[in-house]
């Protein structure tokens, strides 16, 4: 009987606000009778009509009860905290946060031995990102649970995170690239994951002055290809005229093998863009044909670039992340490669590029526009075939804009910026300055239903809704302003996230529920395509750590020269050993733990005193690698940071440090 | 007045809904685990435990077998278990002649409903302090051949 119980609360909450407001005892009399005449109502014996009271309705959705699940998994971007975080749809319940692009002491990401290799570019050691849009791997255009792709900005880069995991798998950096945005939207069968630059630069980069920028600068479109165990690297990239690319989408059915980019500052500015690069009433949304590029590097009609850029892997055999760097890319110039790609004239500034379920409309989110205009695949085809251009740039012919739009959705609000799909013939579009999600029909591009949004909505994501087999029963706004929707925490607030319920005509608004970071892209779908894959605990017989030890008698320490390498075994509650004497000051001590356990939820922490980096968190089976080099004299405690059992308590040693000089031999025991 | 406000809402909570919601998720009783244990009174050999493992018949001891569970018994179990005392856990020697070979393979393969449910296993826990016996995921083969390494200690 949710409805009777959420009457109760909403008037408990009306009256606990006004208490603070209004003192009289006359309001006391008031309040009173008004909660009594309510509960009184409240309970009079399930006479409301179904969804006469909204409250009861709503809360009936989104109420999942203790120990059931969630419907639906919902990856949100964790935005300038460069991580992921896991809801549960239609809950709002956080599940995790997934490192991916900044370091986390929580579970020793970034920080332990194993995990460093993935934060590692070109540019050195990077512990945080920009993260934005997460993309969930695809087969035959539908979301498939095998990975999510996730892009950073800053320091140009694609993660991919295994769903058996859910963690962090892969790190690939791009070259020619300044600011990763428009990206890592991925083709149907996730052939390729894509890399579109929103900062053009130098390309090759290379030193020179800024007012360069219409000559020296370029945009590159990457490709990355993504094999069918993940793995990534970079097929190929186009070099593009100097623009912000922006977003992207890829084709799909009938437009499947082509790549939708959407640009803005075509006026190819450089500084003060707020004003500069929102001079033209049109920008362009470029059109790649991938599956000509690939003839093209076939028949290598490409230039190959010398630009550096690191490939970070996690090797699961050896449960440690490993980084190569490589020296080469193919580039393909669009002038030496006709028939690869055409730009679609977009008013203006476009944000978002986003293509229907069925492949044929591109739409282009022109958010400085009042209008939105809606390409047909179809009349970009037949433009192509009779050559409707209006001009040409750097080999890229331009098709006529009144050729290829299929119809105008007009003036449906301010600020659009993003679209999805329900699959059953709709869009629903963002609406960042009127704070609106707008529901239109895509045939007739008229506005059927709108929705204020809680404020000032970015993305919006229905649950596979930039595929072509949408699950359309929800949708959730992405927020950028919360101002009094929640408790306020002082000067910063929350970001968040909105659900509606997209299932009849009408939308409506479920829950609010708070995200970490802010909410860029999500991703969500049903939690039966992940739940069945998932890794509980890993084999003790297949972990090849070079420092795992498979028993505890094994182990042991050993020194080399100032390195001293200390075997350690954990499991319910103790470690093995536990003593440990002859460590000296100016030591390098790698603590090896191997987490003993073969049970699911079972991970044991480790932490010891003076520890300069984090602490580690070893899941069942594994084994992870903390360097702590000790700078005082003394005893140290170290212990087990996860609650582990009744005797997590206990499960402490120390470890004694003696000066450089010291003649102390290693000694390590437990229980002796 | 403003106390009695608080008491008359405050009740009005408590009552609010009161009849006719049985079977609802606040009814339900909770009842707390007893901490001691009641004196189990049957022949330890006659328990079984509770688990997959129904009947065992032991034959001649089977020396490969024996070595494959040891083996076993050296990487998955010996962080807690210690072949000449007790350790975290009991040593396993001259367990069978304490236990049934049934009872022993499913405190390997089911500890979880074991220490809540069989009398031995309970008694164990509260004698461990609290430690739990860690279910390692043998699978029923990889038990049988740690319980012919058993026969051999």
């Amino acid at each position: 009987m949710p409805a009777k119980s959420l009457n109760i609360s909403e008037h408990y909450n009306f009256y606990h606000v006004n208490l603070y407001k209004m003192k009289s005892d006359k309001f006391f009399h008031l309040m009173f009778l008004v909660i009594s005449a309510s509960l009184i109502t409240a309970c009079g014996g399930g006479s409301e009509k179904a969804g006469g009271g909204l409250e009861s309705d709503v809360a009936s959705q989104v109420y999942v009860k203790p120990g059931e699940y969630d419907e639906f998994y919902a990856f949100m971007s964790g935005g300038f905290s460069g991580q992921i975080t896991v809801y549960g749809l239609p809950s709002g319940r956080l599940f995790k946060t997934i490192p991916v692009f900044s370091v986390d002491a929580e579970k020793g990401y970034g920080f332990n031995e194993e995990t460093k290799p993935l934060l590692n570019t070109s540019h050195g050691f990077i512990p945080w990102d920009d993260s934005h849009h997460p993309e969930l791997s695809q087969t035959n255009g539908q979301p498939d649970g095998r990975w999510i792709f996730i892009n950073g900005n800053n320091t140009p880069r694609i993660a991919r995170v295994d769903l058996t995991t859910f963690e962090t798998a892969e790190i690939i950096e791009i070259p020619n690239c300044g600011g990763n945005h428009s990206s890592p939207f991925t083709t149907e069968n996730s052939e390729y994951v894509v890399a579109g630059t929103r900062f053009s630069v130098p390309v090759p980069q290379e030193d020179v002055a800024i007012s360069t920028y219409k000559d020296k600068f370029k945009g590159a479109l990457t490709f990355i290809g993504v094999e069918d165990n993940g793995a990534m690297d970079i097929s190929f990239q186009v070099l593009v005229p100097g623009y912000d690319y922006d977003l992207a989408h890829a084709g799909k059915g009938k437009s499947h093998g082509w790549m939708f980019f959407s640009t803005y500052n075509t006026e190819q500015a450089s500084t003060l863009l707020e004003v500069n690069a929102s001079q033209k009433d049109k920008d362009y949304i470029a059109a790649v044909n991938w599956k000509k590029a690939e003839e093209y590097i076939q028949e290598g009609k490409f230039q190959e670039l010398t630009s550096s850029y690191l490939r970070n892997y996690y090797d699961e055999e050896k449960q440690m992340a490993f980084s190569e760097t490589k020296d080469k890319v193919k580039v393909l110039i669009p002038e030496d490669c006709p028939g690869l790609i055409y730009f679609l004239p977009t008013p203006k500034s476009p944000h978002g590029v986003d293509v229907d379920p069925t492949g044929e409309y591109i739409v282009g989110n022109g958010k400085l526009s009042a209008d939105m205009s809606v390409h047909s695949f179809d009349k970009i085809v037949a433009a192509i075939e009779n050559e409707a251009f209006e001009t040409t740039i750097d080999g890229i012919p331009v098709l006529k804009y009144e050729e290829i739009v299929d119809g105008i959705v007009q003036q449906a609000g301010l600020g659009p910026l993003h679209t999805e799909f329900d699959g059953k013939g709709n869009a629903y579009t963002s609406f960042f300055i009127s704070s609106e999600v707008v529901k239109w029909d895509l045939e007739t591009k008229e506005v059927v239903d709108r929705s204020a949004s809680y404020y000032s909505i970015g993305h919006l994501m229905i649950p596979g809704g930039d595929s072509k087999k949408p699950w359309g029963k929800y949708l959730v706004s992405l927020n950028k302003i919360t101002k009094d929707r929640y408790l306020p925490t002082g000067p910063e607030l929350c970001q968040s996230a909105q659900l509606y319920d997209i299932s009849g005509d009408k939308m409506k608004l479920l829950l609010d529920f708070p995200t970490m970071g802010e909410p860029h892209y999500a991703q969500a779908l049903p939690a039966d395509l992940v739940v069945p894959n998932q890794v509980k605990y890993y084999k003790l017989e297949d972990n090849h750590h070079p420092h795992a030890i498979k028993n505890p008698t094994d182990g042991r320490i050993e020194r080399e020269g100032n390195e001293v390498h200390v075997y350690m075994g954990a499991i319910r509650s103790h470690f093995t050993p536990d003593n440990i004497e002859g460590i000296k000051v100016g030591d390098k001590v790698y603590w090896h733990i191997t987490n003993l356990e073969q049970d699911w939820d079972v991970p044991h922490g480790f932490a010891v005193m003076g520890a300069q980096n984090a602490e580690l968190l070893i899941m069942p089976g594994q084994t992870e690698t903390l360097l702590w080099e000790p700078k005082k004299e003394g005893v140290f405690p170290f212990y087990c940071t996860d609650f582990c059992s009744a005797l997590h308590q206990e499960m402490q040693g120390y470890v004694r440090v003696s000066p450089q000089n010291s003649s102390i031999a290693l000694k390590w025991s437990l229980d002796e | 007045m403003k106390n009695l406000f608080y008491t008359a809402s405050l009740l009005l909570f408590l009552t609010g809904c009161g009849g006719g919601e049985k079977g609802s998720a606040g009814k339900t009783s909770y009842a707390p685990p007893k901490a001691s244990v009641e004196e189990t009174t049957t022949d330890p050999m006659q328990n079984k435990g509770i688990g997959p493992v129904k009947e065992i018949q032991l034959g001649e001891v089977d020396q490969a077998l024996a070595d494959a569970g040891e083996e076993i018994f050296t990487q998955k179990c010996m962080a807690c278990h210690k072949v000449d005392k007790k350790f975290i856990g009991p040593s396993p020697k001259d367990i069978l002649d304490r236990r049934s070979p049934e009872w022993v393979m499913n405190m390997i393969l089911n500890p979880e409903e074991m220490v809540q449910k069989d009398p031995i296993a309970k008694q164990l826990l509260v004698e461990a302090n609290g430690a739990p016996m860690a279910n390692q995921n043998l699978t029923e083969d990889d038990a049988r051949k740690v319980l012919e390494y058993f026969r051999t200690l």
